[in-house]
């Protein structure tokens, strides 16, 4: 018997005898059920991707050339303004909600989350403020960037701008509403065989981001009350002209806002730790190491949030004390990177859309952090603060970071979501444009920076020309590569092949359930036969095809002298029945 | 071939280190360093990018190889071997990122030490002679657009918007507690910099500044946040209004840099760029000199480039040429927009 096959044999009474199928129309309804929550994110989140990118590629319309001939420089601020709002509040941060939402009861052998109402007005507070952000199109919208810095934001376009602080502070309350639930279930609502250190490391993830946003978020909204105050009733919390003080806003926007990158990124580690195992079919390597990095990015990222402000005036021992923090979290960062890709190490990889889009996101969101580190060097960051360079840092975590995670989410879990199967091939070709597409808009942007073209510029000096049209010419190419996914989804959800409970044969427990899962997910409590990562060690004989010693490949080996291999170690011994308990 | 495998991954080690070490120095990527201090920073941005290129080539690498060599052969339906970790392995993944990050901060402080970052003047401590000096600002007097902000005249409840400092750059360590050889004063406005030279009353819309001399700018806002930006200097410093910000520079290479705002100020903030022009210290003073004839008295001059007074065309006439747009183009946007 292979693992999954071991898993589910375990589990066979707690499942349900049919797949709980939806109504098209129930989508639309203020459901309590989490995988319905879930959808509802994911959907509504992926449309407003749609018009984030359409605003985007607007502006790259416009930054084809160095003049402002597309749009007016004013409407430029604009666009620029609601695709940093829409693609951060709209879109990567519902999509994280999203898969917590459907995942987490799903892996901890829940029936649904904690609080299943406040679940659901979380979610249906999101599609309101999301149509009200888009409103500001018909004033004028904001034009302060997504970051509003005063007293710029107090002055241009006031009505857009307190549309803007609105619907901002309507996702922030959803989005607490949302960690509350996510931290209470994962707490609380664990299969009583499930400790903490066989939870899987997407819930460890959520933990993290959870904690970040309970924290954060209301700082962002005490800081957005008091600009709209400043907007409408004419006080002078930020105001210089009225004695107040423009810098004590930005350090507390970016108490949030730093805090909200590892909001959106963490996640999606959590995403790669998951997905990497199941299709590399190798348990994960420094399960604890990857799950107690999460916690400390998610410390770190909480005291950096002054790295964003070297050239704001921050004395000259704090910038030293943000510079060391910051260059700290490369180290967890790292540990997880090395992590993934020890799993990847000597496994038998299956080369799939999935697969493919976690590898991206590793290959690019490495080169956010690179980049990362390098604005962190006070120094450096004087010179390349505010430009292109950061553009191009911001969107390889980013985008690199979390929508190739998201990627990676959408054609591993399609199958358990919908209950049918994604077209493979068009995945392919999905990925590869994306891939191309991606870099080829983005890594242009890091050379732009250094030479000296600054951020959020309708019109550039003529030097920079070339470079720009390159990466106009990759921001089609990305436009172009949704279309592959787009119509592979709804193609595949109304007539893609049957997905079966466990296309991947993997061990978590949201695999143990029909696709789509039961109404109440699981009949009885599901029961955690084997770790959720304990790939190659069922029936040693004949599942695992590793010998264990091998002169010429010792990496291919299991035994001693495998380059991976520590001194025999109890814990993580090769067969369930060798291993003794820890402590 | 029969080569083992530790001396292989010798080899591609020892390779992969040229090669970064290589790429790390002849990136090509910066523009001229137009002082000593660019050149540090260039240093370590070139420190930087050797660390980031081997680290690049190790993670790509890995990835490119796994995916041919550990890819799932058709057919081949089991597992990888269970293995769950490598303690030894995964503390030296963590040991040897935290040497290294702790080297670049180490690195990282040392060049903004000599940058001038830790000058107790710029820093933070109180020093009422360069306040003074700013509060007199010729042009923040006449083209104030805050209601309540005539420099020159504060009411004497309201402090004056001039009267707190931030922290920007101060003097190197060699030059500290010594007064800059050239101060000027710099006020941002949407959408240009006005540069005013409190010991000549010259007020200019270009930065001048005589090479190899040290030059402090006490850097101020009129209006909204802006940021002074010389990619040559590597050096950026936000303006804010209400605040005074210093930053001392010594600019060694004759020559004309851009200067560019780069704090988002507005719908022209793309346009918001001038130049800095260094010369030799015979032609600086000569250019002073030809300022002070023509501009006396200097408030004249100050009005006349004040852009409160100009219609947005006008003002931004001379900068749109610049960009390779005409004043039409500019009109049309105007009214299509209104
Ligand atoms: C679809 C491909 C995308 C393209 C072509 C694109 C392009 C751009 C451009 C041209 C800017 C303006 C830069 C500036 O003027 O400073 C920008 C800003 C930004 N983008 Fe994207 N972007 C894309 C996707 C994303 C995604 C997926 C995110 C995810 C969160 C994102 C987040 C942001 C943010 C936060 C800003 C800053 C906005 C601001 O400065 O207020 N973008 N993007
Ligand atoms: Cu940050
Ligand atoms: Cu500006």
């Amino acid at each position: 018997m292979t693992q999954a096959e071991l898993q589910a044999t375990a589990n066979t009474p707690t499942h349900s005898p049919e797949p709980g199928q939806r109504k098209w129309w129930e989508y639309f309804t203020f459901n309590t059920d989490h995988k319905v929550i879930g959808i509802q994110y994911l959907v509504t989140g992926f449309f407003f991707y749609l018009i984030g990118g359409v605003l985007a590629s607007a502006m790259r319309t416009e930054l084809a050339t160095p003049a402002p001939d597309f749009v007016t420089p004013e409407l430029y601020n604009g666009i620029m303004t609601l695709h940093g709002t829409i693609m951060i509040f709209m879109w990567i941060i519902p999509a994280g909600a999203g898969f917590a939402n459907f995942l987490i009861p799903l892996m901890i052998g829940a029936r649904d989350m904690a609080f299943p109402r406040l679940n659901a007005v979380a979610f249906w507070i999101v599609p309101p403020a999301g149509i009200l952000l888009l409103t500001s199109f018909f004033v004028k919208p904001p034009e302060a960037g997504w970051t509003s810095y005063p007293p710029l934001s107090e002055t241009a376009s006031k009505a857009g701008e307190f549309i803007w602080i609105l619907s901002v502070l309507l996702f922030g309350t959803a989005s607490i509403l949302g960690a509350i639930n996510f931290l209470i279930t994962i707490l609380k609502m664990r299969i009583p065989s499930m400790g903490f250190n066989q939870m899987p490391l997407f819930c460890w993830a959520m933990l993290a981001t959870s904690g970040l946003i309970l924290i954060g978020t209301p700082v962002l909204a005490g800081a957005l009350i008091l600009l709209a105050f400043d907007i409408v009733a004419g006080t002078a919390f930020f105001n210089p002209t009225g004695g107040g003080d423009p810098i004590v806003y930005q350090h507390m926007f970016w108490f949030y806002s730093h805090p909200a990158v590892y909001i959106m990124v963490l996640p999606f580690f959590g995403v790669a730790s998951e997905v990497i195992p199941v299709h590399s079919r190798k348990p994960i390597f420094g399960y604890r190491a990857i799950a107690y990095s999460s916690l400390a990015i998610s410390f770190l990222g909480l005291i950096v949030w002054a790295h964003h402000m070297f050239t704001s005036g921050t004395p000259a021992w704090l910038r030293m004390f943000f510079m060391i923090a910051t260059m700290v979290i490369a180290v967890p960062t790292g540990i997880k990177v090395f992590s993934w890709l020890a799993t990847m190490w000597g496994g038998k990889i299956r080369l799939n859309s999935t697969m493919l889009f976690a590898m991206g996101f590793i290959s690019t969101f490495v080169v956010g952090g690179l980049t990362g580190v390098m604005v962190a060097s006070v120094p450096f960051d004087l010179h390349v603060h505010d430009t292109y360079f950061v553009v191009a840092h911001l969107h390889y975590v980013l985008f690199g970071g979390s929508v190739f995670g998201i990627y990676a989410a959408i054609y591993h879990w399609f199958p358990k979501m919908t209950g049918r199967m994604l077209n493979e091939p068009w995945g392919i070709v999905h990925f590869v444009l994306t891939y191309v597409g991606f870099n080829l808009t983005f890594l242009p942007m890091h050379e732009l920076g250094l030479l000296g073209m600054p951020r959020r510029v309708a019109m550039y000096d003529p030097q920079f020309a070339h470079i720009n049209l390159i990466c106009t010419i990759g921001s089609y190419l990305l436009a172009v590569s949704t279309i592959p996914f787009l119509v592979n989804a709804i193609w595949s959800w109304v007539a893609g092949p049957k997905a079966g409970d466990n296309p991947w044969q993997a061990l978590t427990l949201e695999w143990m359930t029909t696709s789509p899962p039961a109404i109440e997910n699981f009949e009885i409590l599901p029961v955690l036969d084997i770790g959720p990562y304990d790939y190659g060690m069922g029936d040693r004989s004949t599942e695992v095809d590793v010998p264990f010693s091998e002169a010429k490949e010792p990496v291919l080996s299991a035994g001693p002298s495998s380059v991976l291999r520590a001194d025999p170690d109890p814990s993580v011994a090769v067969n369930p029945s060798d291993r003794q308990p820890e402590e | 071939m029969n080569i083992p495998n530790t001396i292989l991954a010798m080899l591609v080690g020892i390779l992969l280190t040229l090669v970064s070490l290589w790429y790390g120095q002849n990136h090509g990527l910066l523009p001229v360093a137009a002082s000593d201090e660019a050149a540090q920073v260039d240093g370590l941005f070139n420190t930087m990018m050797t660390v980031a290129t081997g680290l690049f080539i190790i993670v790509q690498g890995t990835l490119v190889i796994a995916a041919i060599r550990f890819r799932k052969r058709k057919g081949d339906n089991t597992d990888g071997p269970p293995v769950h970790g490598n303690v030894p392995l995964e503390i030296l993944w963590t040991a040897l990122p935290a040497v290294v990050v702790a080297w670049i901060s180490i690195y990282s402080f040392e060049v903004y030490n000599a940058m001038g970052g830790f000058d107790p003047m710029a820093a933070g401590d109180s020093h009422a002679a360069h306040m003074s000096a700013s509060s007199k600002m010729r042009g923040a007097a006449i083209a104030a657009p805050l209601p309540a902000a005539d420099a020159e005249n504060p009411p004497a409840s309201a402090p004056s918007p001039n009267n707190l400092i931030a922290v920007g750059v101060g003097a190197s360590p060699a030059n500290r507690g010594q007064n800059a050889d050239v101060s000027v004063n710099v006020t941002g406005l949407q959408y240009a910099w006005i540069f005013n030279y409190p010991d000549s009353n010259v007020s200019s819309g270009e930065l001048h500044l005589p090479a190899g001399k040290e030059a402090q700018l006490n850097i101020s806002a009129m209006d909204v946040l802006h940021a002074i930006w010389i990619p040559e200097l590597r050096l950026k410093q936000d303006a804010i209004p209400g605040r005074t910000v210093e930053l001392r520079f010594t600019p060694r290479r004759v020559g004309e840099y851009p200067l560019r705002c780069a704090e988002l100020c507005g719908s022209y903030h793309g346009s918001m760029a001038t130049k800095l022009i260094v010369q030799t210290p015979e032609d600086y003073a000569s250019w002073l000199q030809s300022q002070q004839v023509a501009s006396n008295p200097s408030l004249e001059k100050a009005v006349a480039v004040n852009p409160g007074n100009l219609s947005d065309s006008d003002f931004l006439a001379p900068y749109t040429t610049e960009m390779g747009m005409n004043p039409e183009t500019l009109h049309q946007i105007h009214h299509t927009h209104h």
